[in-house]
């Protein structure tokens, strides 16, 4: 028996956090000594507005088998309206990856202010579970990024 | 219907209200034609042609055309009325410099369709009471014309002239089509099936990048995938996830902007209904923020730059349908 | 000549694919041709012609050429490229098969390119002779005969029988290798296919079209042509006649940062394009205007001027059916032609 089968598939999830909400929530549940995965790797961005659907369709690309994108709550955006507008891209971003057959529960937008560390550990280890359970990215990997 | 256009463009021309012309030039056979500029009447009479083959869309022409000085003459069919409305909103030409007469539009006749039946050495083709008399050098061959028609026209969204300064032949109606059925039969599938579909049209994908350049909506100067720092450029799909990311940013670029005038798909060399991205993202529109046909004017917010606090949260996408 | 009945065209497949790889021309839903791997129960096309040409088997859109992997400050460089396996292209048209002479005199002239003398060398190429040439077809304007194609073997088809004969040792070594196959058969019917075959080709739409005015010695008379800006006007600029183009050959070679590691490669590349043989400088070619002429000039006047007197083009057609806008070479030839 090999021994690969006991080992559980550890995705590699890539959460793109607002500087003003989300990321302080990280924060949060850190100081607050909560649990959330090791898989997620955090990549801070000024707003979630920032994330152009390349940033997503290149965390794929780089070896992610989930993206999670998160944002403050709408209306409560520091720079008033980028999250409206987040919402409306990745809606339709989501809604082609799903048109184009890739699993739709790989991607996600999840909102958490600055004040929710508890919900940004609950909503990673979520996430983390339902990718767990699609298992790697295969339908939008580069196969030239993938280690040997 | 060209003869009636070869004379509003000669007086055009010699009354002095415009000093160019655009429109299509005659080619070696009967189907290949090109988008051309005219100057003169003796041009026109020579060269100008309009059929059932001339489907070209050339507003994105006038991009650069509505910039050199004097005025131009476009005659543009309904769809490519669409296009260029969206460049005026988007600032891309000069509104006073093109002389818009507006022409009855198609079904357009698809050569790939008529040789797809097997027919070839073309030499000429008529169209007798819709059946096409095509005379080739095998003898004389004949076929619906229905069958030969482009994609592109066999789900027309309108024969209305959005904008124009003339109208030659009467003003059409925006019309009832059936252009979302492919998507939706799409959308009913399993997502192994959608995935299995776009893997085998993708996969064809030569990277010739001719449906952006024909594309009247991607004007930019510089393409992301043309600028070596963008850290994404590329010549040719070394991968299947390249070939997925081309084509989805393509589309996406242009979500809320494209018109769907189908030039995508009409001049993919591999025959990869690209229009079908684009539509998806159209029907998203539609469901989820209401009822938005860009290019019908050119004042209004393009969908992706504006929001409603009521807007759907994007887990809607997860939430519906089987997977 | 061998021949064998067209019936059992998929007997002879079955027996060449059954020892190593074999391409075919088969058709695809969309009505387009294309070269696939020969699997059982697949059908040949009866297309003209492959949408993309037959240079892929040499001369691949990408390939790796070499790797790189980073170790603090040390670097391995890994060769990546591997023996090519035998392989058989079944069906070659007579205007790709001179096709590959052209790519021949690019990749094998010193310095010689080892990745496509690799598949050159590995690859037979089994030419298929025309019966059904279209209305976009010249190959004759450049010395090709559609009925008579080149190749290492070449099967002519007379609507029962399929003929085949051996061009050289390789084209023998295919044939041998199926000879089981194949029996004695009386040529005459198609004797009088080819004549007829070679009467359509003359009255084709494009018979007349001629090289006489082109050629490596015209630089002056072309180049600075005033003709070019209204052919060009309409260009998009796209890279459909070129990445369709039996005989355009250039390249780019890229670096691609996988993360962990550096992936070498070379691309197709097409002169239509703004960063084409970009430099530090900038683009030496900075209008489509002179992009555009780039194409037409290296195919009519450099390619000759630096072959012996070989044009560049095959006259296959495709970019006559391809283009976006159809402007093509033979509007090119025609609007530029000294008479």
């Amino acid at each position: 028996m090999q021994v690969n089968e006991n080992k559980e598939f550890q995705p590699l999830i890539v959460a793109f956090c607002c500087n003003w909400c989300s990321y302080a929530g990280a924060d949060l549940a850190g100081t607050n000594r909560l649990n959330y995965p090791d898989n997620i790797k955090i990549i801070r961005v000024p707003c979630s507005c920032r994330v152009n659907p390349m940033f997503i369709l290149r965390a794929f690309q780089r070896g992610a088998d989930g993206v999670i994108l998160c944002g403050c709550h709408p209306g409560d955006c520091h720079y008033t309206s980028g999250n409206y507008f987040t919402r409306r891209r990745m809606t339709l971003l989501f809604s082609m990856l799903d048109f184009l057959g890739i699993e739709r529960d790989r991607t996600r937008v999840e909102w958490v202010s600055a004040a929710e560390g508890a919900k940004f550990a609950a909503t990673m280890n979520e996430f983390t579970e339902a990718v767990k359970k699609l298992g790697p990215n295969r339908r939008l990997e580069d196969l030239r990024c993938r280690k040997q | 219907m060209q003869e009636a256009m070869i004379n509003k463009a000669k007086q055009l021309l010699a009354d002095g209200i415009v000093d160019r012309v655009i429109g299509w030039k005659r080619g070696e056979f009967v189907y290949d034609i090109t988008p051309a500029i005219f100057e003169t009447a003796e041009e026109l009479e020579k060269d100008f042609v309009y059929d059932d083959f001339t489907a070209a869309n050339v507003s994105k022409y006038l991009v650069k055309e509505s910039k050199k000085e004097g005025k131009i003459l476009a005659f543009l069919k309904p769809c490519d009325t669409y296009s260029f409305n969206q460049l005026i909103k988007e600032h891309r030409v000069v509104r006073e410099n093109v002389y818009i007469v507006g022409i009855p539009g198609g079904p357009k006749l698809d050569a790939e369709k008529i040789k797809e039946k097997g027919i070839t050495g073309i030499l000429s083709v008529k169209n007798e009471n819709y059946t096409l008399k095509i005379e080739t050098v095998y003898g004389e061959e004949t076929m619906p014309f229905y069958e030969a028609v482009l994609d592109k026209c066999a789900s027309c969204k309108s024969k209305k002239h959005m904008i124009y300064d003339e109208l030659l032949g009467e003003e059409g109606d925006v019309l009832d089509s059936n252009r979302f059925d492919m998507v939706e039969k799409l959308e009913n599938m399993t997502a192994q099936e959608r995935y299995d579909f776009w893997r085998e049209q993708l996969s064809k994908c030569i990277r010739c990048n001719a449906c952006r350049n024909v594309c009247p909506a991607c004007t930019c100067e510089k393409c992301v995938f043309d600028n070596p720092d963008s850290g994404i450029e590329n010549k040719a799909p070394a991968d299947s996830f390249e070939e997925n990311m081309f084509h989805i940013i393509r589309a996406f670029h242009v979500a809320g902007r494209c018109t769907d005038c189908g030039e995508c798909s009409r001049v993919c060399p591999q025959n990869i209904p690209l229009h079908l991205l684009n539509r998806k993202f159209i029907k998203d529109i539609n469901t989820f923020y209401g009822e938005y046909q860009a290019g019908e004017d050119t004042t209004s917010r393009a969908p992706l730059n504006e929001y409603k606090q009521s807007d759907c949260e994007a887990n809607i996408v997860h939430e519906r349908g089987a997977e | 000549m061998l021949k064998i009945s067209l019936d059992k065209l998929d007997k002879l497949f079955e027996a060449v694919s059954a020892s190593k790889a074999l391409y075919v021309p088969t058709d695809r839903e969309d009505g387009g041709a294309e070269y696939r791997k020969y699997e059982s129960g697949m059908k040949l096309s009866s297309a003209l012609n492959t949408v993309r040409s037959a240079k892929d088997f040499f001369f691949p859109q990408t390939e790796n050429l070499v790797d790189f992997k980073m170790d603090g400050k040390s670097i391995e460089v890994i060769d990546v490229r591997e023996e090519a396996e035998d392989f058989v292209i079944f069906g070659v048209r007579a205007c790709d098969a001179r096709s590959f002479t052209i790519l021949d005199k690019v990749f094998l002239a010193e310095p010689v390119d080892s990745y496509y003398k690799n598949r050159r060398e590995h690859g037979t190429v089994v030419t298929m002779a025309c019966t059904r040439p279209a209305e976009t077809c010249f190959c004759g304007t450049f010395g090709i005969d559609a009925a008579s194609p080149e190749g290492d073997a070449a099967c002519y088809s007379d609507g029962e029988n399929l003929f085949i004969e051996a061009h050289n040792e390789k084209g023998q070594k295919f044939i041998d290798s199926v000879s089981s196959l194949l029996e004695e058969g009386d040529t005459s019917k198609l004797e009088e296919t080819r004549s007829k075959t070679r009467e359509i080709l003359k009255k084709l739409p494009l018979a007349d079209l001629t090289t006489d005015s082109f050629g490596g010695d015209k630089l002056n008379e072309y180049f600075n042509s005033d003709k070019w800006g209204v052919l060009s006007e309409s260009c998009l600029g796209c890279g459909t006649c070129t990445f369709v183009c039996p005989t355009c050959q250039c390249y780019d070679i890229k670096d691609f940062n996988t993360g962990h590691g550096i992936k070498r490669f070379r691309c197709w590349d097409s002169c239509m394009y703004s960063d084409f043989t970009k430099m530090a400088h900038g683009n030496p070619r900075l209008t489509q205007l002179e992009r555009f002429r780039q194409r037409f000039m290296h195919k009519l006047v450099y390619f000759p001027a630096n072959n012996n007197g070989e044009f560049g083009c095959v006259g296959c057609g495709r970019c006559l059916s391809k283009c976006p806008i159809s402007m093509n070479i033979v509007k090119v030839m025609k609007a530029l032609e000294v008479k």
